[in-house]
Formats: structure tokens, C-alpha cells, sequence
């Protein structure tokens, strides 16, 4: 209305003071980029901000335009040569950090600093899609503080202060909106469907699929975002039953398990123990394949069963996929094998590792016919055998699984599941390898149990007559924590060195048990965990409405609170008659209350005689009063504090 | 476009008076209150608000969580802003103006007097067509210039104060329209005659310069040997000079209204008030005739004033 009368304000050059924060704001934009930028970009903005910073000092002025379009044209041509295009969101975040180099080039303007850093609070933002750990939000949130400081700098104020005390305000600002922050996090309605396409990021995410090999698992194993999430009628399974299976690889080619198409099994009956009933919510996967628990006794709306076991959606699981499924724990199946399945788990490929088959007929001659004894050799063997479990195994050669149980004998899961299902085999014990997800965090509040993609885990069936398919987990062997802590304790090796143990090792922990809070509570905090916001207060469901009116709700509260901040202001008047007010108070307790047209000094006199044991007390505040009031026009600060300390510490005492 | 905002403005205080209450004259002291701090994003917060939806949206579509958070941080970060811009305001108090003292035409100093219990950053004044920026702590003198025009009473116009205080994304304002006036004096013209001084007024300038021989210099080279006080001399060390051009010497002027006949009467009051220029310049002793008022003899600083607001408030 009338305040946007606008005045003609000279061009006002940016002080040095605000180009150092907004190339400040500049450097921490491309620190929490320069992870995904390609290195001659990092290298190449980092110089043309050096330069331009030292070129301001020094020869300050504008670049010339005929400077900055080259610039520009290099810059779009370097990107589209390096990435293929400029858009999606790594070519575009890379072009983003260029033009806001690019813009600082150009900033010589109070108006110019103020875009450019609110671009930079932009990317800023646009970092934490490549990644959002703790650490990294922590790093990014220390951004924003030149970035506001740069706006700050920008108003007229005249108290100059060094660079720290600068920063320090802005850091208050971000502290007192951290309230605000939580609650409008918390209650924000989340997205149950994204609202563009995002797939092109997601699909190129790791996830289990129809091929074991072993770059997939090391990228899958350590992605901690969730994969699904479980919720169980009555108690959960135990911790070492909380297999999830997924895919099964029947066909081995000396480096890759791959699955059969066409299941080789013919359905047979489950003869099944005890079952369990659980609910599934499944993050999408851009796949068809249905994780279950253990044995799954049917399939679920849209979706098929296949032979031993293995469940798939009619279409691939694009958004979060709910489905509900009974399975059976202890079950026996497929007590007989038909002859060509039986040839299919027991192929494996010629020519390849020649000390395993060895090790293999050597096992078959020791234990003759007992396929058991020869299992609990083998298993025996990875747990004493000097096997360890690490994320980081050395490459393997031609011989892969030779490789590892003579060799190197470190590797995770997939190598341990390999290598034992080759051994089966070549010990002549129908196996086959299983994909899924094993463990899981088990959350007390939602009472659910969430996996994680970092809890995929590949374990080996063999076949033993009589008892059908039975699981054999060979990692367990090696790291029970695996099983029974989950995929992040199996991750350290147990023959910690000196600086390893210990002290070092407890911090690990702790910082874990951080991180996974952080993951727990801010990363993972989804749709569903907002729906179950209000569970301990009895609402089940929240739905987006509610959550509206919460958020709504909350928001006016914040609103009144922030407002008696504005509005409040410090009481005036008179303290010393403040203080006054009170010891009449206390003595008019005591039945000395004052008259109406009584004077300070009648009224303290009376409450002398009074009361004569306090005849030095009263004295001295009645002269402090009277000094106060009337001695000077502006009573001394400390004068004020003494009489109002007299007043607090006097109590009269009443003589009987 | 800003003619056009400025027209918006113009007709929104006429049609619109409930709106425009402050633009009644207010006695002072003046002090900020919420009724009359209005707040407003600026055109940076209206874009930057906009940039924070894009990234609300963005974060909730890619279901990044983190990034939710830090959005939601900038947009708290925002909202408190939007407080500290209005806690710049409120309270803050004018406890009175000095104007100083312009010709018409000059522009005029108006010192405001500022007081706040707390530290004010960033506070900006817009009067007449300029923008002052200051801090206000306890109390503070901000000095402005006003242009002039015309002598007489020049009332206060309105003026804006306001601040966007800490980021720049709010505009707290508050307009102001004290009950106050400064009074301008009248320009003096640039040439004219001299008053003219009654004959026997130059008589008793000669016999006051012949009397006068109590003020001696010493001797400077290219001095009349007729005036050196010789007598005076012996009895020091050096040569003596009378000296003729003591201000007490001058002679005082009777500056009179009525002798301006035939002319209008700003030319008459523009001459007079060159005349007061320059007595009070030459260290004269003047009196000034007015048709209303008589102004005694006097001379200095305060007597030029009385007789320049007598001038400038003649009708």
C-alpha cells in the first residue's frame, strides 16, 4: 500500500566486507558439491572464485562482458561434453554452481549479493539430494550462516564488529527457529506419490536384483535408505529367523549367480509348522519381486507365486506397496526332487576352480554319504578357517570362489553364499543361492520392523533328503553379528588393532547409534511414520487433514508466542517505587499498613516505633528511600539495587 | 510505474482515511507502537519465499527429508526475521526535533531526537526525497536536511521510518507526522544600496571617529605617519597607531520599513534582511521598524535571529 514508495538511491557498491561473506557463502556451496562434481569443475570454479575475490581487492571493478559470455558458453559446452545434457539433477546442479560463480563475477551491488545468496541457500539445499547424512545436513546447515550474514551485511548499520561476531547473529537466528523448524518438519503432510517423475534417480539407486554380482551388494550394503518396513500380528520372529527372501539364483557361470525365468521346481505342497501373519510396506524397487518372510503360504492381491517360494507383482513396485502375507517358519518342502530340478542345483560351470572341487571330493570321501556331517565341515571350516567378514574384499581372480577360501578368505555374504553353494554342489548336495533381506531395525515406537537396503543378504538352501530345502546361512559362521545385530556390526573386523579397540571403538558405536538416530528420526521419517505420529495418544491414522489442522494449530501457537516476543516490552516506572510498593506489602502483613496521604517518611517512622526490634533495618531503608527519591534526578544503578535488596531481605518480625 | 504507485497512494489516503489515520499531526514526543508499525515483505522476501515453496516442494516430491528440514529452517529463519524487523520498530521513540536555522531557498538541519531502551540497527528515515540510516541506542541526535522554499513557517512534512532489519526480507515502516514547524527566514537579495543614514548621523560618525583614541595597535609598515599617537609611543617601546576601524566605531543603523517605500513587500523584506546580513557581519549595532513591531538597538547572534524570524514571519 503506501510503503512501496520507492526512492532513487544512488548505485551503492557492495562493501568488501559483504563479497567476502558471499564468497565465503560461495566456497561452502561448492565444498558440499565438489563430492559429485567432476574434478576439473571443482578445480575450475574454486580458481575463478580465487581469482575474482583477489581481482576485487585489487583492481576492483566489474569483469567485462565480453569476459562473461564466453564464460558462460564454456561453461554450458564443458557440462553438456561431460555429462551429456544440462538437465536432471547431477549436469544441473553442476551448471547451477558455475552460474553462481559466475554470478559473483558480475555482483558489485547490495541487490546482486542478495540473489546470489539466496541462490547459494538453494543449492545449498540441493546438496543434501546427492546425500543427506547427518554429517553432510550438519555441514549444509553451517552454510546458511554466511549466506545470512551476507543479507545482514547488506543492511546500513554502522556497528562495525570482526568477521566471527558477524557470523554469530545469524547462528542465534538459526538456534531460536529450531522450535519452529521441528514442528513445521514433523508435521509437513508428506507426498504419499511424488509429484514428478523421480524414477530416473531411483531406478539408477542399488536394489536387490535378478543377478548376484559382486559390485551390486557393496553399493546395496551400504545404502542405508529403507527398503520396507514390516509390521507383525503378535510377537516378532527372533532375530535369527528374520530372513526375508526375495530372488533365488539357480545358474552359476564361474563369476555371477543369475535366477531361472522358468522355475525349474514343480509347486509341491508346504508342509508347514508354525506361520505367522505380517504386514509389508514396501519402498519402490522398480521391480516385480515381492520380498516375504521365509516360506510364504500364498500370494498376495496382484501378484503370483512361483515355485519355491518366490512372489511377484503383477507390475513393478513403482510407489510404496503395502501387502499383507501369512508364512511359515518351520515348514518342510519338496521332501523329494525330481531328477532335472536335482541336475539344475547340482550344475556348475567346467573349468573353473579345480581346488574347491578337490576340497569337495575330499570332504565326500572323509564323510562318506552324510550330506549333514559334510554341511557342518564346511560351515566348521568358515568359522575357524581364518575367514573374515569385510565390505572391502580383495578382487578375485579366474577362480573366484578358489580365490577366496584359499586365498583371500575375506569377503561378505554374497562371497560366503557363493562359495558354499559351489561347494555343495560340487560335493554333490543339491544348493541353490538366496537373495533378500536379513535382520532389520526393529522400532519400539511404531512397533515395526525396518529393513534397510543395507540389510540385503544372500544365503544358500541345499537339499537334504527327507527334510526338503533347508536354509544355510555360511555368513553366520563367520560374523554371528551379522545375524543377529544386523549389517552395520558385521562391518567391523574383529581383529581390531590397538587404536581400533577400545575407546575408538566405543565411539564408533556411539556415533552409529547417532547416525542411525539421525536416520531413524529425520531421513526415515516418511508418510508412514507420520500417520503413526499420534499412535501413543490413541489416534492410529493421522490423515493429511488432521495433519493439516496440527500443523495449522501449532503454527498460530508458534504465531502468539513469536508475537508477545514482539510485542512484549520491558515493564516501565519507577523501580525504587516498585520496591517501596513491596515493603509496604510486607509490613501492611505485619498490620502497619500505610495511610492513604501517609508520607514515606511518617509511614516508615510509624513502622519503627512499630516495631523497635527492626529499628536499624527500617532506619537504614527509609533513608535509602528518601535518597532514591529525592536525593538525585537519576538514582545511581547501585543505589537502586541496594534498596531493592534491603526490601527483599527484610522480614518483619512481629514483637509479641 | 512508480508514478503510478505513487497515484495508487495518493488515492488510497483520500478514499481511505481509516487506513491513513497517521496522517493527522501528532504532538510529541512520538513513540512506535504496534498500531502504527506496518510490515510488509519486501520484493527480495516475496522472491525468496517463493524460492523457499520451490524448495518445500522439491524436498517433499524427491522425499528428502533432510533437505525438508533445512527448507523448513530457512523458512522459520524467515519468519522470525519478519519479528526482529517489527522488535526494530516498536518502541522506539522521537522524543522531540531542533530545527537550526536556513534562509529560504538553504536547506534546513532538523535534528530528531531518537531514544530506545534497546539497540536499533538499520533504522532508515525518508524525508524529503532522501534516506538517512542510523543505529539508535539510549539516545541519538540524526540530523536531516529539508529543503526550503519559502520564508515562514515551514511545517514538518511526513516522513517514513523504517527498517528491513536483519535480512532484508521485511520492511517495517511507520510514517510520523509531528505537530512541528521550523521557521524559515527570508533570503536576503543579492545587491542592493545601503540604508540610508540620516545626515546628521554622518556628522556624529566623523566626531565619533576624531573622539575615539583609545584603541591602539602597534605600528604596521604603510601606516599614515598622521596616526601614530606619539605621545602614547614614548611611553612604550614601540610606534603606536590609532586605530579608526573598532567596531565600536561603527556606527548603528536604524533599518526601517518604512523608508522601503514603492517597493512589494518581499523585495522590501529581502532588502531588509541583506541589511541585517550585513550589519550583523560589519559588528554593527542595528534597529529594526517593523509595521507591527519595533526591535530595539542590539547587536550579536540572537538579535540577528529575532530580527530574521521578525521578517520571516511578516504576513
Amino acid at each position: 500500500m503506501i510503503g512501496f514508495r520507492r526512492h532513487r538511491r544512488a548505485p551503492v557498491r557492495l562493501s568488501d566486507r559483504s563479497f567476502g561473506l558471499l564468497c565465503l557463502t560461495t566456497a561452502f556451496v561448492l565444498a558440499v558439491h565438489a563430492a559429485h562434481l567432476p574434478l576439473w569443475l571443482t578445480a575450475a570454479l574454486t580458481a575463478a572464485l580465487a581469482l575474482r575475490w583477489w581481482q576485487r581487492q585489487h583492481r576492483p571493478g566489474r569483469i567485462p562482458g565480453w569476459l562473461k559470455v564466453p564464460a558462460l558458453l564454456l561453461l554450458v559446452a564443458a557440462i553438456i561434453l561431460d555429462y551429456g545434457n544440462v538437465f536432471g539433477r547431477d549436469p544441473g546442479s553442476a551448471l547451477a554452481c558455475g552460474l553462481l560463480v559466475l554470478k559473483l563475477t558480475e555482483s558489485e551491488g547490495p541487490r546482486d549479493a542478495r540473489v546470489a545468496a539466496a541462490f547459494a541457500c538453494f543449492l545449498l539445499m540441493a546438496a543434501l539430494l546427492f546425500g543427506q547424512g547427518l554429517i553432510a545436513t550438519l555441514v549444509v546447515a553451517l552454510g546458511l550462516l554466511p549466506a545470512l550474514t551476507t543479507w545482514r551485511s547488506l543492511e546500513p548499520t554502522q556497528i562495525p564488529v570482526n568477521l566471527p561476531r558477524q557470523l554469530l547473529p545469524a547462528l542465534v537466528l538459526l538456534v531460536t527457529s529450531l522450535p519452529l523448524t521441528l514442528t513445521a518438519f514433523v508435521l509437513v503432510p508428506r507426498l504419499n506419490s511424488p509429484l514428478w517423475g523421480t524414477s530416473t534417480q531411483q531406478a539408477a539407486k542399488t536394489g536387490l536384483s535378478d543377478q548376484m554380482s559382486p559390485s551390486d551388494f557393496t553399493e546395496l550394503l551400504t545404502d542405508d535408505s529403507a527398503a520396507m518396513r514390516v509390521s507383525f500380528d503378535g510377537t516378532p520372529p527372533p532375530k535369527n529367523q528374520r530372513y526375508f527372501r526375495a530372488y533365488l539364483m539357480w545358474d552359476y557361470n564361474g563369476k555371477d549367480w543369475t535366477r531361472r525365468n522358468d522355475s525349474p521346481s514343480v509347486p509341491a505342497a508346504i508342509e508347514a509348522g508354525s506361520t505367522i501373519d505380517y504386514h509389508i510396506s514396501l519402498e519402490p524397487t522398480h521391480q516385480h519381486v515381492l520380498p516375504t518372510l521365509d516360506m510364504p503360504l500364498h500370494a498376495p492381491a496382484q501378484s503370483q507365486m512361483h515355485a519355491d517360494g518366490e512372489v511377484f507383482a503383477d507390475k513393478s513396485v513403482d510407489e510404496v506397496l503395502d501387502y499383507t502375507l501369512r508364512s511359515a517358519l518351520r515348514y518342510r518342502y519338496q521332501a523329494t526332487l525330481e531328477p532335472a530340478t536335482r541336475m539344475l542345483a547340482l550344475q556348475l560351470p567346467s573349468d573353473f576352480d579345480p581346488r574347491t572341487h578337490a576340497l569337495a571330493a575330499q570332504l565326500r570321501q572323509r564323510y562318506g554319504s552324510d550330506n549333514g556331517a559334510i554341511i557342518r565341515a564346511v560351515l566348521q571350516m568358515f568359522h575357524d578357517g581364518g575367514f573374515s567378514y569385510t565390505l572391502l574384499p580383495a578382487p578375485l581372480g579366474h577362480d573366484a570362489v578358489d580365490d577366496f577360501l584359499f586365498n583371500t578368505r575375506e569377503g561378505f555374504c554374497e562371497h560366503y553364499a557363493s562359495s558354499f553353494t559351489v561347494l555343495m554342489r560340487a560335493a554333490g548336495i543339491p544348493a541353490r543361492v538366496v537373495t533378500g533381506y536379513q535382520g532389520g531395525f526393529w522400532n519400539n515406537v511404531g512397533q515395526y520392523l525396518l529393513v534397510r537396503n543395507s540389510d540385503a543378504h544372500a544365503w544358500s538352501e541345499v537339499w537334504l533328503d527327507g527334510r526338503g530345502w533347508v536354509r544355510v546361512d555360511p555368513t553366520a559362521e563367520v560374523r554371528p553379528q551379522r545375524i543377529n545385530l544386523g549389517a552395520d556390526a558385521a562391518g567391523s573386523n574383529p581383529l581390531l588393532p590397538w587404536y581400533e579397540s577400545g575407546l575408538w571403538e566405543s565411539m564408533r558405536n556411539h556415533w552409529d547409534i547417532v547416525n542411525r538416530w539421525w536416520n531413524e528420526g529425520v531421513i526415515g521419517f516418511d508418510a508412514l511414520r507420520q500417520r503413526g505420529l499420534l499412535t501413543p495418544f490413541g489416534i492410529r491414522e493421522l490423515d493429511t487433514g488432521t495433519l493439516e489442522k496440527l500443523l495449522a494449530i501449532s503454527m498460530a501457537v508458534f504465531g502468539v508466542a513469536g508475537l508477545s516476543w514482539a510485542l512484549w516490552r520491558r515493564p516501565e516506572g519507577d523501580p525504587a517505587l516498585a520496591a517501596m510498593r513491596a515493603l509496604e506489602r510486607k509490613l501492611a502483613h505485619a498490620g502497619i499498613a500505610r495511610g492513604r496521604s501517609e508520607g514515606p517518611q511518617n509511614y516508615l517512622r510509624r513502622a519503627i516505633r512499630a516495631l523497635p526490634a527492626q529499628r536499624a533495618e527500617l532506619d537504614q531503608l527509609m533513608r535509602c528511600y528518601i535518597d532514591l527519591r529525592y536525593a538525585t534526578v537519576v538514582p545511581s544503578p547501585e543505589s537502586l539495587r541496594t534498596f531493592r535488596r534491603a526490601v527483599r531481605n527484610f522480614q518483619p518480625r512481629r514483637v509479641v | 510505474m512508480r508514478d503510478q504507485l505513487q497515484r495508487i497512494q495518493q488515492w488510497a489516503e483520500r478514499r481511505l482515511p481509516a487506513l491513513t489515520r497517521h496522517r493527522r499531526l501528532e504532538e510529541l514526543p512520538i513513540e512506535l507502537h504496534r498500531r502504527r508499525v506496518y510490515i510488509l515483505p519486501t520484493g527480495f522476501g516475496v522472491a525468496f519465499t517463493l524460492l523457499l515453496l520451490v524448495m518445500l516442494i522439491g524436498s517433499l516430491n524427491y522425499s528428502n527429508n533432510a533437505a525438508l528440514l533445512l527448507t523448513c529452517m530457512l523458512g522459520s529463519a524467515t519468519a522470525i526475521s519478519m519479528l526482529v524487523a517489527f522488535r526494530t520498530l516498536n518502541g522506539l521513540r522521537v522524543r522531540g526535533l531542533r530545527a537550526g536555522h536556513a534562509t529560504a531557498g538553504q536547506p534546513i538541519d532538523v535534528t530528531f531526537d531518537f531514544e530506545a531502551t534497546r539497540l536499533r540497527q538499520a533504522v532508515r528515515l525518508d524525508i524529503a526525497d532522501g534516506t538517512r540510516a542510523f543505529d539508535v541506542q539510549g539516545r541519538t541526535d540524526v540530523t536531516v536536511s529539508i529543503p526550503t522554499e519559502r520564508r515562514g513557517w515551514l511545517s514538518m512534512p511526513r516522513f517514513c521510518i523504517w527498517t528491513t532489519w536483519p535480512l532484508g526480507l521485511f520492511r517495517a515502516w511507520s510514517w510520523m507526522h509531528p505537530h512541528y514547524a521550523v521557521l524559515v527566514w527570508p533570503r536576503p537579495e543579492l545587491s542592493g544600496p545601503a540604508p540610508t543614514l540620516p545626515v546628521e548621523d554622518h556628522r556624529r560618525q566623523r566626531l565619533h571617529r576624531g573622539e575615539d583614541l583609545a584603541a591602539l595597535r602597534d605600528y604596521r609598515s604603510g601606516d599614515s605617519m598622521r596616526h601614530v599617537a606619539w605621545k602614547a609611543s614614548a611611553r612604550h617601546e614601540s610606534l603606536l597607531v590609532k586605530d579608526y576601524e573598532q567596531p565600536e566605531a561603527r556606527q548603528e543603523w536604524r533599518l526601517d520599513w518604512r523608508q522601503l517605500r514603492g517597493m512589494d513587500n518581499e523585495a522590501r523584506i529581502a532588502r531588509l534582511a541583506r541589511w541585517l546580513g550585513e550589519a550583523q557581519s560589519q559588528g554593527r549595532q542595528w534597529s529594526l521598524w517593523l509595521p507591527n513591531e519595533v526591535i530595539e538597538l542590539g547587536d550579536g547572534p540572537a538579535h540577528y535571529a529575532r530580527c530574521m524570524s521578525a521578517l520571516a514571519l511578516l504576513p
